[in-house]
């Protein structure tokens, strides 16, 4: 075998590097001792070469036809986009295809798969695939770990039928797994999965941010949440409300469903349910030789999957959950399939039970919600329009910052806001106070450290960011300040409160 | 405080700058305006093998307090030709060197002169830094330079100077990337390390070895499922495993749009 090209170029840097040999084949980000492109026996480079049709969530490609195996070549593209997690809230999330779950991969038994993973030149990490249809040392991890603007390729025989899930790697990878880095790959026994009518593909999957649920807006990723696994959003296909409305799954009575779904995590099990359905046949564990009949619900875990077969026999809407119901809820692990037709009303006479897990989700509380806002937003601008009302909103202020005040600030500015000379600056007639709302919102939420004149004394020390307080204890208690021991400096908004926090310094 | 990053007084002196001129075989060029003195101290790895050390030492050093710019970089390529684009050996730098400059020699609207340099490899970095008689930091004097936070020695517990790191992964890529001249300096006075760019250092390729290999287990390997966190003593540091993904997925002729670097010099 000739000396691979990659080999070449990374031994040549570990040489430049002043490493030694032993450390080359590492360098080159493969595992084991071998790397290149696999030499393939001639009965299988004889085999049909047929590239993969991937589909984004929830659709799944069409049942493979083929009686025998090929040589089936994927091209999974990773990037890194912002995009919807609930209405109002968006997320930066990494992705296999653009979507979350990923593309949806259908392979047969026996196929020898050239796998290629390109990451996206505008990517700012590194990422890679493990393929739980692999067997071989990290599912492929390790021959994919790819650079930002770079490709890897490897290959492997898909021996195992079932359906697998497929996920980043790469350090931290609960992190990569929590923005969004996983999908399924179905490898068909040879003979395929009895024939249905309809195939949909959904992956429930946790998210961690630093707001709470709903919080409008960017959110960005919160890392003591994700160790302590504590899940701010628990959705299907990625985001609140994936399945609902006019992305609700759909069938015709009559017709049989088969659900591909699987749990990316990073860390939360599934009790997955369908709510006024029976599963007629599921595969538990997505073990395709052992099905099992009539199931309620089944339990799927972090980086597994399910195949749950069922004849729809009357319309109505039938919504999938997490039946660990404070995640339906509370944090979107909810969807729904729209069944039509004609009502069998001896099979069920009517009045759908789901109303009670619905909330703010259902397409009526879509609507209901929609409404309420509009009418929240037109009370929020009658009251900012009306001086009596704004004036009494600014009186509410006062008193609730001047609880702020009294547990907190007192101690160094003294409860009469004349703080100690030299020391503490007063806030009583501050010149410095007054003169700048914003800055006086800073010193509270970002500390305030270094030499200031405040009415002609010089200070210099240190106050701490007091993070601990709401934005709305920082508007009060800032407008307090500005309006208590005689001050007269009008009153700041939790909007500008905000507004100063995401100032870049 | 802890002693090992106790910012004394620079204790370089007059035979020190000697000592260093000589050790540089000689090369006069460049000084260390632009630059910060970081004091000798410590340097924890992430990664461990059971007979390592939990600390290095790491000697004083002197760094860019601002990431090499498009402007510092197109002045290296007018007067060194072989380092241009159209030049450049593509075992130097691959296909993407310096691919959002509108030119050669010409910078464009995606390039500001004053923004961080993007795209350029490990082995370009290290032929600037070279030619201003510098080089590029060690793993161990970079993170020793980012560990500290905004207002003291120590930033682990930094929770703005977190907050900065992770809103860099929340938001996407963009085009242009921004000056750093307005960044907020951290305790040492250097700026941009985090929320621009990710930096080259020297040792880049070594990021998951301490020195031992382990037996065939490719040292990549660890980085991947829970094995990342096999040999690491700070797992819930996730900044630093990704730098450190980052840094060993590259080859050293590998330019990505958002991978820049600063210089760094010997103090004494």
């Amino acid at each position: 075998m000739k000396m691979p090209k990659k080999h070449l170029a990374s031994t040549l840097c570990a040489a430049l590097l002043g490493l030694t040999t032993g450390l080359t084949a590492s360098a080159a980000g493969d595992a084991g001792p071998t790397t290149g492109r696999v030499e393939l026996p001639p009965e299988i480079q004889a085999m049909p070469v047929v590239n993969a049709e991937l589909t984004s969530p929830p659709y799944v490609p069409p049942a493979i036809t083929r009686d025998h195996a090929a040589r089936v070549i994927v091209n999974l593209e990773v990037t890194e986009v912002e995009g919807r997690m609930a209405d109002g809230t968006t997320y930066t999330f990494w992705t296999y295809g653009s979507t979350v779950p990923g593309s949806f991969i259908r392979i047969r038994e026996g196929d020898v798969v050239e796998f290629h993973l390109n990451n996206h030149p505008s990517s700012k990490l590194p990422h890679n695939i493990d393929l739980h249809a692999v067997t071989g040392a990290g599912g492929g991890a390790a021959s994919s770990f790819t650079a930002p603007g770079h490709s890897s390729q490897f290959t492997f025989k898909a021996l195992n039928p079932g359906l697998f899930v497929y996920h980043c790697a790469t350090a931290p990878v609960p992190m990569h797994v929590s923005n969004g880095m996983y999908g399924l790959i179905l490898v068909e026994p040879i003979g395929g999965l009895p024939p249905v009518d309809r195939e949909y593909y959904v992956m429930q999957g946790d998210f961690y941010t630093q707001n709470n649920y709903g919080a409008p807006g960017l959110q960005t990723f919160d890392m003591a949440k994700s160790i302590d696994e504590r899940p701010t959003y628990i959705v299907f296909n990625g985001s609140v409300g994936s399945l609902v409305g006019d992305n609700a799954l759909t069938a015709e009575v009559g017709e049989t469903v088969r659900l591909y779904f699987g749990v990316g995590g990073p860390n939360i099990t599934s009790s997955f349910h369908v709510i006024g359905e029976i599963f007629d046949t599921i595969y538990p564990e997505a073990a395709l030789a052992n099905p099992q009949q009539n199931v309620q619900t089944t339990m799927v875990p972090a980086g597994g999957a399910t195949v749950v077969d069922f004849k729809v026999d009357v319309p109505g809407t039938f919504i999938l959950v997490d039946h660990s119901l404070s995640r339906a809820f509370n944090k979107g692990a909810l969807g729904m399939l729209k069944v039509t037709g004609e009502s069998d009303r001896v099979i069920y006479s009517g009045k759908e039970i789901d109303s009670v897990y619905l909330g703010a989700q259902s397409e009526a509380g879509t609507t209901a919600h929609k409404r309420e806002n509009e009418l929240q937003a037109k009370i929020a601008a009658e009251i900012k329009n009306n001086p009596t009302i704004a004036n009494l909103t600014k009186e509410v202020q006062i008193e609730r910052g001047k609880q702020v005040y009294m547990q907190l600030c007192f101690a160094c500015h003294m409860p009469d806001g004349k703080g100690l000379p030299k020391v503490f600056p007063g806030l009583a007639d501050s010149d410095y106070l007054l003169a700048d709302n914003d800055r006086a919102i800073r010193v509270v939420v970002k500390g305030l450290t270094g030499p200031i004149k405040v009415n002609g004394e010089n200070f210099n020390s240190a106050m701490p960011a007091q993070s601990q307080l709401s934005d709305e204890d920082v508007a009060n208690v800032v407008t307090y300040i500005l309006n208590e021991w005689g001050n007269d400096g009008g009153s700041v908004t939790v909007d500008d409160v905000r507004r100063v926090k995401s100032e870049s310094n | 405080m802890s002693p090992q990053f106790r910012l004394g007084a620079p204790r370089w002196s007059l035979l020190g700058a000697i000592v260093l001129a000589l050790t540089l075989g000689g090369v006069a060029r460049g000084n260390t305006a632009g630059m910060t003195f970081v004091s000798a101290g410590v340097y924890a790895p992430l990664f461990t093998g059971p007979e390592d050390p939990d600390e290095i030492p790491v000697p004083s050093f002197f760094i860019d307090t601002q990431p090499v710019t498009n402007g510092d970089y197109l002045t290296f390529v007018q007067a060194n030709p072989q380092w241009r684009r159209s030049q450049v050996s593509p075992i130097f730098a691959d296909e993407s060197y310096l691919k959002h400059w509108a030119g050669d020699l010409e910078l464009g609207r995606l390039a500001p002169a004053d923004s961080p340099i993007v795209h350029v490899s490990w082995f370009t970095a290290r032929a600037y830094a070279r030619w201003l008689g510098k080089r590029l930091p060690t793993t161990a004097e970079w993170e020793r330079t980012a560990a500290v936070g905004y207002d003291g020695p120590d930033g682990k517990n930094d929770v703005e100077l977190s907050g900065d790191i992770y809103r860099w992964f929340a938001s996407p890529t963009l085009a242009v990337i921004p000056t750093a001249n307005n960044a907020r300096p951290n305790y040492l006075g250097v700026k941009g390390l985090f929320g621009y760019i990710w930096e080259w250092v020297a040792d880049f390729s070594t990021s998951m070895v301490t020195g031992e290999s382990r037996g065939d287990s490719g040292l990549d390997r660890d980085l991947f499922c829970s094995a990342g966190s096999v040999g690491a003593k700070e797992t819930n540091d996730y900044a630093a495993f990704m730098r450190m993904a980052l840094r060993s997925s590259l080859k050293a002729n590998n330019n990505t749009s958002s991978l820049g670097f600063r210089c760094a010099r010997d103090a004494d």
